[in-house]
Parts: C-alpha cells; sequence; structure tokens
C-alpha cells in the first residue's frame, strides 16, 4: 500500500454514487465502504439492498444517497431480487424489449441479511448461477435495531442479546465463515476485503462485477456504534483485524485461494481487542483463547492458498 | 375466438400465461399447483415461450424474485398454493405497495395444521389485505379469460397494481375442462406490450423502496387505497374490453336468477356451479331462491353487490374458511359489515364448510338455505354456523 504514497487521492475515482449527507453515524466504516464500493461499481449498475443500517441511513423519503438505479425491499431477500432483475435483463434483452448496455446487478446487505435471515435467499441465488455482485457489509451485528448479536458476531464479544454477565463472556460462539459458506457453491469468485484498504476493496469490487455468473464479496466494516470504539479509530481497526489475523484478506477465484495480503508477522489479537468496549470484559484466558482460534484458522488459511 | 379443446385446467393456465408472452416466471413447486409451472418450465424448456424461468428455492424468493422482476419493467408471472401463499406474506405487500404489476395464479389450498393439500379459501382470505387485485374463477375458462384479462389490468397504467387470480385447488386445477383456448394473435391485439413507467435504469436512475417514517407513511397508505379503489373501473373496463373481443363477459357479481327472489345464496369460486345446480333443484321445488357469485374479492365491489341484493330478505353466505373466534368466515362478516348501513337489506347469515377439501354437495346447499331461512325466521343469535362436520 505504501507506495501510492501521496498519489493516493488522485488515485481515487472522482465519481461519487453513494451521495454524502446520509444519516450514518460517525465515523462509520460501513458507509465508507459503500461509499468505496460505489466508486468501484461505476455507474451502470443497478443495486438492490437490503433492509438494515444502510437502507435507513440512506433512503429517507424524500431523500436518496444513491445515484444508480436502487431498490430496497425487505430484509432476507436481497439475493433473490437481484435474481429476478437479472433474469429480467436478460430475458428483455433477449426479446428486443430492452438494448444491450452491459448493465450489472449488484446485492447488497449486512452482516444479519446474509448470514443469518437472507442465507437461504443467497445460497440459491449462488447455486442457480446468476450473474450477479453480492457484497455482505459486516459490521458484526444487528447494529440498526440495536446491536443484538448474530451468527456474524466474533466469539466474545458484547452486545444487547449477547451480554457480558457475571456467569457469561459475551457471545459464546465462533463467527460464522460466510466468505467458506459462498466458496462452497463453487462461484467463480469470493473475496473478503475491508474499507481500510480501500485500493483492494475497490479492485475486488470491480473484479467481482465484472466476473460473468455470481461473485460474492464479505467486507468488514468497523461499527464505532456497536462495538464501542473510538469513531476517529474505524480505519485503523479494519487495518488491526487483517494485521492480527482475525480478519484475514484473500480471494477464492475458481476455487483457488489466494492471500491479498501477508502480514510478515501476525500482531498479538489484544491490539485489536483493547480498543473495543464490547470485549473489555474479556478475561486474559479468553484473549488466549481467541488467540489460539485466530492462529489455527490463519494457518488452514494460509494451508489453503499454497 | 379460439379453438374448444380439451385440457386440464392448470396446463390452460399455463397456456394462457404463455400467450400473454410473459418475460420471467420465478416459481417454487407447491400442490396442486404444479401442473401450472410444471407446464410452464416444458414451455420454455421446448422454446415454445420465450421467457427465463427462474427455478426459485422457496415461495418467499419467488415472490421476491418478481419484484425485481418487474421493477426491472419485464412481465412477470408466478403461481403458488396455500403454505407457499403465507410464506410470500410479507413480500405481497411490497408488490402492491410499489406498484408492480405481478400476475399470480393462485391454487386455492387449505393450511396447516393439519398438513392438507386440498382446495379451501383460508389461504385466499389471509391475503385480503395485501393490496392486490384478487380475482375468483368458477371455471377452467374463467381462469383462462382472467390470467389474459389479469395482465391488461395490472399492467394499466391507471392501475399498476399486482393481480391474483384464484382457482380452487384439485376442484379447477386438476380436471379436464373444455375450454376455448384464444387465438396468439387476439391475445396480442388485446394486452398491449408492458410499458412499466419507471424500470430501473442507470439511463434513468430511481430510488425505490425508500424508506418511509411516520411523516409520509400514512399519506403513502390513502394514495394506495385510492389508487386500488378507483382500479375497479379499469377492471369492469378490461372485462368488458375482453368480452367485446371474446364473447365472454365478466362481471364483478354474477347474478343467477337472483332477480326478485326473496332468498339469495351467496357463493364465490368454483362451488358457484354446484351451487347453481342446488337453485335449479329448488326452484324446481317452487322455492323463491336465486345465487349471486362474487367474481371480484378486492377491490370489494360494494356498489354491484348492494344493487344485486338489495330486495331480498334472506342472504345466506357460504365460506370455504374460518376466522376462528371471530364473527364467522371471512367472506360473511365482510358482506355483512357491506349492508350493514343500507336501509333496506336482507339478513345475512353464515356458513362455514368445504374446508380442506371435502366437497360441498347439491343436498348440503339445499340444507344451509333451509337452516339459514330457519335462523332468520327464529332470530337464533348464532354468530355462524358449521356445516359437514361429523359429529
Amino acid at each position: 500500500m505504501e507506495k501510492y504514497g501521496v498519489y493516493v487521492p488522485r488515485l481515487v475515482p472522482k465519481y461519487e454514487g453513494f451521495a454524502s449527507g446520509h444519516r450514518a453515524c460517525i465515523g462509520c466504516g460501513e458507509a465508507l465502504a459503500v461509499r468505496l464500493a460505489c466508486k468501484a461499481l461505476g455507474q451502470n449498475v443497478i443495486v438492490t439492498n437490503a433492509t438494515g443500517c444502510m437502507e435507513v441511513v440512506s433512503s429517507q423519503f424524500p431523500n436518496t444517497a444513491w445515484c444508480m438505479p436502487w431498490i430496497h425491499t425487505l430484509f432476507e431477500n436481497t439475493a433473490a431480487v437481484a435474481s429476478g432483475i437479472e433474469a429480467s435483463l436478460k430475458a428483455m434483452i433477449r426479446k428486443g424489449k430492452r438494448a444491450d448496455k452491459g448493465v450489472k446487478v449488484v446485492a447488497m446487505a449486512g452482516d444479519g441479511g446474509t448470514s443469518d435471515i437472507g442465507i437461504q435467499a443467497l445460497s440459491g441465488a449462488l447455486e442457480r448461477g446468476h450473474d450477479f455482485l453480492y457484497i455482505c457489509f459486516d459490521n458484526e451485528a444487528y447494529m440498526n435495531t440495536g446491536i443484538q448479536r448474530s451468527s456474524a458476531t466474533p466469539y466474545g464479544a458484547s452486545t444487547t442479546t449477547s451480554p457480558a454477565g457475571k456467569v457469561s463472556i459475551g457471545q459464546v460462539t465462533w463467527k460464522k465463515d460466510m466468505p467458506a459458506i459462498a466458496a462452497a457453491h463453487n462461484i467463480p469468485y469470493v473475496a473478503t476485503a475491508t474499507h481500510s484498504y480501500p485500493f483492494d476493496l475497490m479492485d475486488k469490487v470491480a473484479k467481482g462485477v465484472a466476473t460473468p455468473g455470481p461473485a460474492y464479496i464479505h467486507i468488514l466494516s468497523v461499527c464505532p456504534t456497536g462495538w464501542r470504539s473510538a469513531p476517529d479509530l474505524s480505519v485503523r481497526l479494519g487495518r488491526l483485524a487483517v494485521e492480527t489475523g482475525i480478519f484475514p484478506l484473500y480471494e477464492v477465484e475458481d476455487g483457488k485461494y489466494k492471500l491479498s495480503f501477508e502480514p510478515t508477522k501476525l500482531r498479538p489479537v489484544q491490539d485489536y481487542l483493547k480498543l473495543q468496549g464490547r470485549f473489555r470484559h474479556l478475561s486474559e484466558e479468553t484473549v488466549k483463547e481467541i488467540q489460539n482460534r485466530v492462529n489455527e484458522e490463519y494457518a488452514k488459511l494460509k494451508e489453503k492458498a499454497l | 375466438m379460439g379453438q374448444r379443446v380439451g385440457i386440464e385446467v392448470s396446463l390452460a393456465i399455463a397456456e394462457a400465461v404463455k400467450l400473454a408472452n410473459v418475460d420471467v416466471v420465478a416459481a417454487y413447486p407447491i400442490t396442486p399447483q404444479t401442473h401450472i409451472i410444471e407446464h410452464l418450465a416444458e414451455l420454455v424448456a421446448n422454446g415454445e415461450l420465450d421467457a427465463e424461468y427462474i427455478p426459485v428455492e422457496s415461495e418467499h424468493s419467488a415472490m421476491s424474485a418478481c419484484l425485481g422482476s418487474a421493477a426491472t419493467g419485464a412481465r412477470t408471472f408466478t403461481a403458488t398454493a396455500g403454505q407457499g401463499l403465507e410464506l410470500m406474506h410479507e413480500v405481497l405487500y411490497v408488490a402492491s405497495s410499489m406498484r408492480l404489476p405481478i400476475v399470480m395464479s393462485v391454487a386455492n389450498r387449505a393450511l396447516s395444521s393439519p398438513i392438507n393439500v386440498w382446495g379451501d379459501h383460508s389461504d385466499l382470505m389471509s391475503v385480503r389485505d395485501t393490496g392486490w387485485i384478487q380475482i375468483v374463477v368458477e371455471n377452467g375458462q374463467e381462469a383462462v379469460d382472467n390470467i389474459i384479462c389479469g395482465f391488461s389490468i395490472a399492467e394499466d397504467h391507471r392501475v399498476l397494481l399486482p393481480v391474483m387470480i384464484h382457482a380452487d385447488g384439485f376442484y379447477l386445477t386438476h380436471v379436464i375442462e373444455p375450454i376455448y383456448m384464444p387465438e396468439q394473435n387476439e391475445v396480442d391485439r388485446f394486452i398491449p406490450p408492458s410499458r412499466y413507467p419507471l424500470p430501473l435504469d442507470p439511463d434513468n436512475p430511481v430510488t425505490m423502496g425508500g424508506f418511509g417514517p411516520p411523516y409520509i407513511y400514512t399519506e403513502m397508505k390513502k394514495a394506495q387505497e385510492v389508487n386500488i379503489r378507483a382500479a375497479k373501473e379499469v377492471i369492469l373496463e378490461q372485462w368488458d374490453k375482453f368480452g367485446k373481443s371474446f364473447g365472454r363477459y365478466y362481471h364483478p357479481v354474477e347474478c343467477y336468477h337472483c332477480e326478485g327472489a326473496k332468498t339469495l345464496l351467496l357463493t364465490m369460486g368454483s362451488t358457484g356451479e354446484t351451487a347453481m345446480a342446488a337453485v335449479d333443484k329448488m326452484r324446481g321445488g317452487g322455492k323463491d331462491i336465486g345465487l349471486i357469485k362474487l367474481r371480484l374479492w378486492r377491490p370489494f365491489p360494494f356498489k354491484e353487490f348492494r344493487q344485486a341484493v338489495r330486495s331480498a330478505e334472506v342472504l345466506v353466505v357460504v365460506d370455504r374458511a374460518i376466522s376462528f373466534g371471530g364473527p364467522g368466515g371471512p367472506f360473511f362478516s365482510e358482506v355483512k359489515s357491506a349492508l350493514y348501513g343500507e336501509d333496506n337489506r336482507p339478513k345475512v347469515v353464515g356458513f362455514v364448510g368445504g374446508l380442506g377439501g371435502r366437497d360441498i354437495t347439491v343436498g348440503q346447499f339445499e340444507n344451509v338455505v333451509e337452516r339459514g331461512i330457519e335462523i332468520v325466521q327464529t332470530g337464533s343469535e348464532q354468530e355462524f354456523e358449521m356445516f359437514g362436520v361429523r359429529e
């Protein structure tokens, strides 16, 4: 990343698909991730968005932050709506009812809309092979409704429905491995990204949307409100998630794993955990448990990427 | 005029969808709707229908895919029944509220539990408040004709609402009937090419399905209500246009010997034909009775209905669904409330039967009519009665 240095601003597309003025919280990593993704997507897309933070902050009548055709319907059906849009374009172009302008279809949802309530619709759409890109913006809980746990919430995190208490460490389950689930559908492109590596994110989104067939990108999106972290640390936290090996950046192209960024040595997970109020209660023992799990998972991933 | 052929009603429905030249079909199999979507899959596989067929993984996704498809401007069809319609429930509201002209064939079916795949109106009644236009057909010919009318109604720019065509599961879907299948060129003339006014298109980007807080939600719902109420005139207009083109006329309320009759029987769906036989028999026996069949369930044809029952003394309503712990069958309670403010109105008595595929016989229609007259004469307090129950 260093090579970009002072030229960075010049390398970012000027186009804004996700306009400023939306109602996201201060320091919202997801809004940043959406903005970067939209820059990479360009204007020739139709976006379908699940219910969640982004829909709420961006589409309140009579305003909209979306500069491309955008549709929100429900929470769990985004991949199915995308299927319908894709099929509609295909049929109408074939029947001469619409000019073929190479329009791409993109579905966006949060971690709840993807790994919990929307997983069936997503699995169906991936299996059927629709030509679309699905982006999961993962802030690791139901933040919009008030920080309730999801299957993407990490082990040990305190949320309003997995609260840390005298006899509980908070979330007692390990984060669901959604990119692996997507990859298990044998789709041509799967990737992970975070807003803290903006060029990596934009490259992957551009690649995903250009891939014929289904593509899935899982973007870790820091949420200061839910993670109980300082809003000015959002970019820092995304980098720490990668540097500690908690959220490695990688691609799975036609089944082949490739690490996008390999730190020479992983930082201790505590560097990441200590900046967040949701992990404040964790004992040394639990932190160690998390460290061991991260080491194990990272080693497994490296093996796959060999 | 088309050819008269012997064909299973489900296949005829699929053929009508083909005649309407749909662009996208998204469907999930459920008894007794399966023959409709199987035949559509076959038509697509054989290249007889140029459409995208999305074999979705659930009914929730079937209707969701329809939202995406219709919003992108494609002519869109799906079919379901019973539990499938229930699984779609929340998506149905979105389809109507976002003004997406989807046409759906519903093979009316009972609801679990116990699981029962046979016909009744439990599913139909459970979606009456979803903002869809609901047309309930009586036989295969009506099913075919109303699938075709369904598209012309739904896509009319004064309407832009989704339409359900209800055909009783098994009673209609699985029987072979003689049906006039319209010719392709006639249908092409009748249904103009779909021109959805604001499709999702990067050349003219729109935001659809934004977040509506309290300051706007009520206004949106009012607009929706005004819209569906006004749709009735267009439905009548399209039916009239259809009649002029094909020689078969449809009305929101159909009357059979009801002019001046003191007692009227009221049905909806496939039982109408059995009820006609019962009325013939009773009239033969000297009874002053007529039959009213409701074809348009939403928007409810208040004017036509009130007009039709105005001079009757007793109105016997037969429901094929039950509202547990409520005022009786949903059909009965709606009809009763539609008449409550009228100066001249019949006494309304409600009966519930024919649930989960139990047949309603000519004899049972005779019985409920007699029992209905008796209830009115004795002034019984009971809200409604169930008939055909083994005790």
